[in-house]
């Protein structure tokens, strides 16, 4: 077997350099999760298209460049204005993975909630972290977890306390930026606990044009009886690699809802991970991705019914242009214990081109014997029939074309819920779907 | 002398190589009502395609013009800004859009390829209202998706307040009573029936005299395998309804 050393023996040095200068390199707990993990790493190496999991997706340009991590760097506000939403409570900015304060937009949070950087809290609160941190996102199977909880030290930390409803949203805005190729692991944990509410959108985008591999790890806690809608923002730029993983721990009648816009970057994998472990709980996994060139997006689904009487539903929509390549990987797994589960998958797919291509595939591992699971994908081409119907009533083709795909692309926008956030995110989907519009349509026929 | 509205010379039509129009001629003036009637596969729905300009038809031969201009050069948003209006047999649900909404942008994008401004929806909803009433339309459709889940009925009655709205000069409405209880056939038949006028020609396809009761048509045009066989006027319907069409195939053969 070849071990990530031999495949990439840049990382032992990188990790040496890391470990000694990393925030909470005191801790003993922390250092012992870092080196497991690595050790985990250097074990199982970058994942194969032998690796089950990774058979559509190719990760050998991450495995071959020699990324170096990346420096905090710095940036202009006016550089991240075009990125900040109207109406949030706050906005948390991380530069190449770290928190910067000074970029970033707090003000005075509502009382029961605290928002910061993860390296912050390692110096001035540990235990809470240490409660925490790890004790969902398992790198025992999965390589870029293993190398995201090696590398580990800074990202988000949002800790709702027991009983409070945020009336704001929580914006957590991820700039990249690279001339050469650099590497940042992101580590974020959302603690919600029981009985409150909040929304956090988690938004990765890129400056210069260096290559990038951003490894971001999301550890989302819902407590008992709480609600949460947590959106994911995927629009860096064309150079980029982005491997992100958000696990969610859902506690009894807990309702989650995650929405993931993945629009921009060279090659991602957009891993969802709800773990369903108290009875009732409910959660939407709602995505929409749309790639054109030669983008990947992956979309690796694993939604884990533990407990009974929980309800799942996943839908994904692609729309693939050009020789983009699309895959949805929708597995279900419902544990021994969890009679009556309602689980729901649903995968769309438009391809505007010839060369586009997507994969698809369910995966249901049923263990128990009272349960509902249905799961359906389809993959079509743009509806000729409504397209002339639209013409043949004044609308030129590209703007036919153009309310089409807004309008398969609002499937997605309109489970989100109504607001603001849905309204930004509904301009953002409107502003890149309108691209694809003139895409694909035969040449102009001459008439004389 | 003024050109007609529509002239349709020698017209031929195939679809994926199969002949289905092998030499229509039609004039079509300003003011008139035509009838076009025929059996099954006779290639009614074609020529009213052809003419609102749908690609996956194939002109073999022949010309057609609208007010003198080359109607078959246009695309269908094109022949749409000419003034043509297609009411279809089959109107197409389009998921994700609302009705209005669609009906504002068609609105629109017509009065800009005209050069006018948009309208505004403040503008739009007074007019768009008093079709709505015509037409005896819920308003709970407008909010709905494009056809999605219309019933029969209320998916031809779009089609003619799309008519109404869009305000076109050559109507051609491919069976819009087809399956049409009586109630909602006068409906229709009224929201038609205030559409005619000296500026405007409409060409009703059906099998039906019973919209002609309240239609009457200038003209009545028998279309049978590709050709039409026979015109007349309004008596022709009738005289159909009694023989029906094998009279008439057999005097093609005949001819
Ligand atoms: N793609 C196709 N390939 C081959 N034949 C076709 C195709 N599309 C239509 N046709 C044929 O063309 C002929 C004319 O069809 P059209 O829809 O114009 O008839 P119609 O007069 O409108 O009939 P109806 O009264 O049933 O609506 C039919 O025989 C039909 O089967
Ligand atoms: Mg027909």
């Amino acid at each position: 077997m070849t071990t990530a050393i031999e495949t990439a023996p840049h990382y032992l040095e990188r990790f040496a350099e890391f470990e000694n200068g990393a925030a909470g390199r005191e801790l003993a707990w922390l250092r012992e999760s870092r080196r497991a993990a690595f050790a985990r790493f250097c074990a199982a190496g970058f994942p194969t298209a032998h690796d089950e999991d990774w058979r559509f997706t190719d990760v050998s340009a991450i495995r071959k460049t020699n990324f170096r991590l990346a420096e905090r760097g710095s940036v202009s506000r006016e550089q991240i204005r075009p990125w900040l939403m109207q109406d949030v409570g706050c906005t948390l900015v991380f530069l190449n993975g770290r928190f910067a304060r000074d970029l970033s937009v707090i003000g005075e949070m509502q009382a029961g909630a605290t928002a910061g950087g993860l390296a912050e809290a390692l110096e001035n609160d540990a235990g809470f972290v240490e409660q925490h941190m790890g004790h969902y996102a398992d790198p025992s199977h999965d390589s870029f977890c293993a190398l995201n909880t090696a590398f580990a030290e800074d990202g988000a930390l949002v800790h709702i306390s027991r009983g409070t409803i945020m009336e704001e949203t929580i914006h957590l805005l991820f700039v990249s930026t690279a001339e050469t190729p650099v590497m940042n692991h992101p580590r974020n944990l959302i603690v919600v606990e029981a009985e409150s509410e909040c929304t956090v959108v988690e938004e990765y985008v890129s400056l210069g044009g260096g290559s990038i591999f951003c490894n971001a790890v999301t550890e989302l806690v819902a407590g008992e009886n709480s609600a949460v809608s947590h959106y994911r923002i995927e629009r860096e730029q064309a150079r980029t690699y982005n491997i992100s993983t958000l696990r969610i721990q859902q506690e009894r009648s807990s309702n989650v809802a995650s929405h993931s816009l993945l629009m921009g970057g060279a090659l991602v994998r957009n891993n969802v991970h709800p773990v369903l472990a108290g009875e009732g709980g409910e959660c939407l996994i709602n995505g929409l991705f749309v790639g054109s060139e030669d983008q990947h997006l992956d979309n690796y689904m694993v939604v884990e019914h533990a407990s009974p009487h929980c309800g799942s539903r996943q839908f994904y929509n692609g729309i693939l242009d050009g020789h983009a390549r699309g895959v949805f990987h929708g597995r279900i797994i419902v544990h021994k214990a969890a009679q009556k589960t309602d689980a729901k998958q649903t995968n769309r797919n438009l391809l505007l081109s010839d060369d586009a291509r997507i994969d698809t595939k369910p995966q249901l591992e049923i263990h128990a014997d009272d349960v509902k699971c249905t799961h359906g994908a389809t993959i079509g081409q743009m509806d000729e029939e409504a397209l002339f119907y639209l013409r043949s009533r004044g609308i030129d083709e590209v703007s036919a074309r153009g309310l089409l795909l807004r309008a398969f692309a609002g499937e997605c926008t309109a489970r989100m819920k109504e607001g603001t956030v849905r309204a930004r995110m509904e301009e953002l989907v409107r502003r890149y779907v309108k691209q694809f519009a003139g895409t694909g349509l035969p040449r102009e026929t001459s008439h004389e | 002398m003024k050109s007609p509205l529509l002239e349709i010379r020698n017209l031929h039509v195939s679809v994926d190589r199969h002949q289905i129009l092998k030499g229509i001629d039609l004039q079509v003036n300003a003011g008139e009502v035509h009838s076009i009637m025929g059996p099954n596969g006779s290639g009614k729905s074609t020529l009213a395609q052809v003419l609102s300009r749908r690609d996956a038809y194939e002109v073999n031969s022949g010309e057609a013009l609208l007010n003198g201009e080359d109607l078959l050069a246009m695309k269908p948003e094109e022949a749409a800004w000419a003034g043509v209006f297609l009411a279809f047999q089959y109107p197409v649900e389009v998921p994700g859009i609302s009705n209005a909404y669609f009906l504002r942008t068609a609105v629109n994008a017509m009065r800009k390829a005209r050069g006018l401004e948009e309208m505004s929806a403040m503008e739009f909803l007074p007019m768009f209202r008093e079709k709505l009433r015509l037409l005896e339309m819920d308003d709970k459709l407008m909010n709905r998706s494009v056809n999605e889940g219309f019933s029969g009925g209320e998916k031809k009655r779009n089609e003619i307040l799309q008519m109404a709205v869009l305000e076109p000069k050559l109507a051609i409405l491919d069976e819009t009573d087809s399956g049409l209880d009586i109630d909602a056939l006068r409906v229709v038949a009224k929201g038609i029936n205030a559409m005619r006028g000296p500026e405007r020609a409409i060409v009703v396809v059906t099998h039906y005299q019973r919209l002609l009761d309240y239609i009457v048509p200038d003209f009545v045009h028998v279309l049978v395998d590709g050709r039409i066989v026979r015109s007349g006027g309004p008596e022709l319907a009738r005289e159909l309804e009694e023989t029906g069409y094998g009279s008439m195939e057999a005097s093609t053969s005949a001819a």
